[in-house]
């Protein structure tokens, strides 16, 4: 099934004529191979050329399937967006969000490169037990820590407060990172931190001077890694934050737009389209870095 | 202050003495203390103690705004004749097998198409990932809208276009339609994570394998059955557990689909403690349906921890 399919009939049908031979093996790759991946691409995509389409549509068309293609828009208008960015506070949202997400990200980025240079470089009794515990940490997910994290929230005075957020993501960000720059650190050969150590550098020079700047493919994968999982994040965002100034953009989507029964799907698309936007811009920039974070982290 | 003594300045370089701050910082137990200290506080206090936090208020009929007191197992006894709880219980696991098989038939699938000679091959893995990538809720509200009782674009296909039904789907009106609704969409935004990670275990095959089965007559599905699943076994056990845990846990597609609805059909765990606890009030009792998924999230990780230990296949090989 793997890389062989165009092998496969080489034995069985070596009495055929080559032609025949060569327009049978294509059709069966066309038929094994190309069809089923279109129908993916397809399926996968779709949903996003729908949140597109229906984000572009007048509410005429939106509506009436009858008179107008649905696949298609015959009239395009910026309607949606233009109410969405200037009668809602969508833009306050996106600014929370994205102070959210970086700071988040730069808080568990700093405790996860001292981490990990911690456990894979200096070396301590039982620095792999610590490993393992990071490890099991990302294995706690946020749905049973929400409602005694809101307790807490509460308790510290930081209900309703971004701050609340920046402190309560890295707990799901820093066991990702660590775990991510831990498998990093270990591709660099140890034998140049031990030559500065040897010309008299300290431990603090070598991981500025030597191991950050080698380690630098690896802070991007852990950094747009982590602010894509913070503008992601949901379900605190929903417990903690009431005021509607406050709300991240996937929450405020779906408790600020929907008002009464009557739902405004143009806006609601225009508004999920928005939001996908900066993490799908992000994403196109490194998209290699999340392929080698995302499949770096499962197989350390 | 070493350069005070002038003959000792005279035949040796003055050396810099280091500040007792960077001594300190040479100094390997501190070093590792402080190194650790930024991440270990941020886990200790805000995933540690939470967690024993919510064991305690499981035990406990704490409300919003008001601590609770000691109530023992009166939750939980409170639970176990709850239908509803047991129908989340239910619906939990079902849509976790479900959706779990799906992704991870699907996503080997996709997988194993990805690792033939393909042009454009990385531009596919792109756009392949970008379901996963899209911030959950918005992929969601996207799906809320497709399944939608009067405007399906679904429905429009099957009824208008392709004449195959005559009435319009109910994908979200009642409690199973609904239900397969959601597995549908949970197994739309976690095919990509299985198959980009399936696909990186698949090239750490070596080819030499397949060559060798070759000159052996293997047919494709020998191949497959003896070399690929064999030595993709340890990968597809990890992927597997993050996706049972993930799946299990999961809060978002729910809410943002059907809220738990129609008619609380549709509830997770997840789902059912954020609506008892957080709107609800009842911090307690929500605690307590967070705290029975544990056993579940144990298990998985067992088999992970387990998976984990035979990981010997993959020695230093580099990704993709």
């Amino acid at each position: 099934m793997t890389d062989t399919t165009a092998n496969t009939d080489q034995p069985s049908t070596a009495t055929v004529a080559p032609e025949a031979m060569a327009w049978d093996n294509r059709t069966r790759r066309v038929v094994t191979i190309y069809v089923p991946l279109a129908c993916f691409v397809f399926i996968l995509l779709f949903p996003f050329y729908w949140m597109a389409v229906t984000s572009f549509k007048p509410n005429a068309e939106l509506y009436d399937y009858k008179t107008y293609n649905p696949f298609w828009i015959a009239k395009p208008t910026f309607d949606h967006i233009n109410k969405l960015l200037f009668e809602t506070s969508y833009p306050r949202w996106i600014v929370t969000t994205m102070t959210v997400a970086v700071c988040a990200t730069f808080l568990s980025l700093v405790s996860s490169v001292l981490a990990a240079y911690a456990i894979q470089r200096l070396r301590f009794q039982g620095s792999q037990y610590v490993g393992l515990a990071i490890y099991l940490a990302y294995l706690v997910p946020p749905s049973i820590l929400f409602i005694p994290l809101a307790t807490m929230v509460y308790q510290f005075g930081l209900f309703d407060s971004p701050l609340a957020l920046i402190l309560t993501y890295p707990t799901f960000l820093v066991p990702f990172c660590t775990w991510l720059l831990i498998g990093y650190f270990k591709s660099i050969p140890y034998e140049l931190e031990e030559c500065a150590l040897i010309d008299g550098a300290t431990r603090l020079q070598i991981l500025r001077r030597i191991t950050l700047p080698l380690a630098v493919p690896g802070l991007i994968s852990a950094g747009i890694f982590s602010f894509t999982l913070s503008w992601n994040e949901f379900i605190y965002s929903l417990a903690f934050i009431q005021s509607s100034e406050n709300k991240t953009v996937p929450v405020a989507i779906l408790t600020e737009l929907i008002s009464g029964d009557v739902y405004q799907w143009g806006a609601l698309m225009a508004g999920s389209l928005l939001g996908s936007l900066p993490v799908a811009i992000f994403y196109s920039f490194f998209v290699d870095y999340y392929v080698s974070s995302l499949t770096g982290a499962v197989k350390e | 202050m070493a350069g005070t003594d002038v003959t000792y300045a005279q035949w040796t370089r003055p050396k810099i003495e280091p500040s007792w701050l960077v001594r300190l910082f040479d100094w390997k137990p501190f070093l590792i203390f402080m190194c650790m200290l930024p991440a270990a506080g941020l886990l200790l206090v805000f995933l540690t103690y939470p967690l024993g936090l919510g064991m305690w208020l499981a035990f406990t009929d704490t409300t919003i705004g008001r601590s609770g007191v000691w109530v023992g197992l009166e939750n939980f006894e409170y639970l176990m004749g709850d239908r509803l709880f047991w129908q989340a219980v239910f619906y939990s696991v079902f849509y976790t097998t479900v959706a779990t098989v799906g992704k991870f038939a699907l996503g080997l699938w996709l997988a194993l198409l990805l690792n033939n000679h393909l042009p454009f091959k990385s531009v596919l893995r792109a756009i392949i990932l970008l379901p996963w990538i899209v911030p959950t809720v918005l992929s969601a509200i996207a799906f809320w809208w497709i399944y939608d009782a009067q405007f399906s674009i679904i429905s429009y296909v099957f009824v208008d276009v392709l004449g195959w039904r005559t009435t319009y789907f109910d994908f979200l009106g009642s409690t199973w339609p609904a239900r397969w609704s959601l597995i549908a969409a949970n197994i739309w935004r976690g095919i990509p994570f299985v198959a980009i990670t399936l696909l990186a275990g698949l090239q750490t095959i070596s080819p030499s394998l397949y060559e060798a089965a070759l000159l052996d007559g293997s047919s494709g599905w020998q191949r497959f059955r003896y070399i690929t699943f064999p030595l993709l076994l340890p990968i597809l056990a990890i992927v597997m557990t993050f996706s049972i845990i993930f799946t299990f846990t999961d809060f978002q597609l729910v809410y943002a689909i059907t809220r738990g609805g129609p008619v609380n059909s549709t509830h997770l765990l997840a789902t059912l403690a954020f609506q008892r606890g957080i709107p609800g009030g009842n911090l307690g009792e929500g605690a307590a349906i967070a705290v029975s998924m544990i056993p579940f999230l144990v298990f998985a990780t067992l088999f992970s921890y387990f998976a984990l230990a035979r990981r010997k296949w993959q020695q230093g090989e580099a990704n993709d």
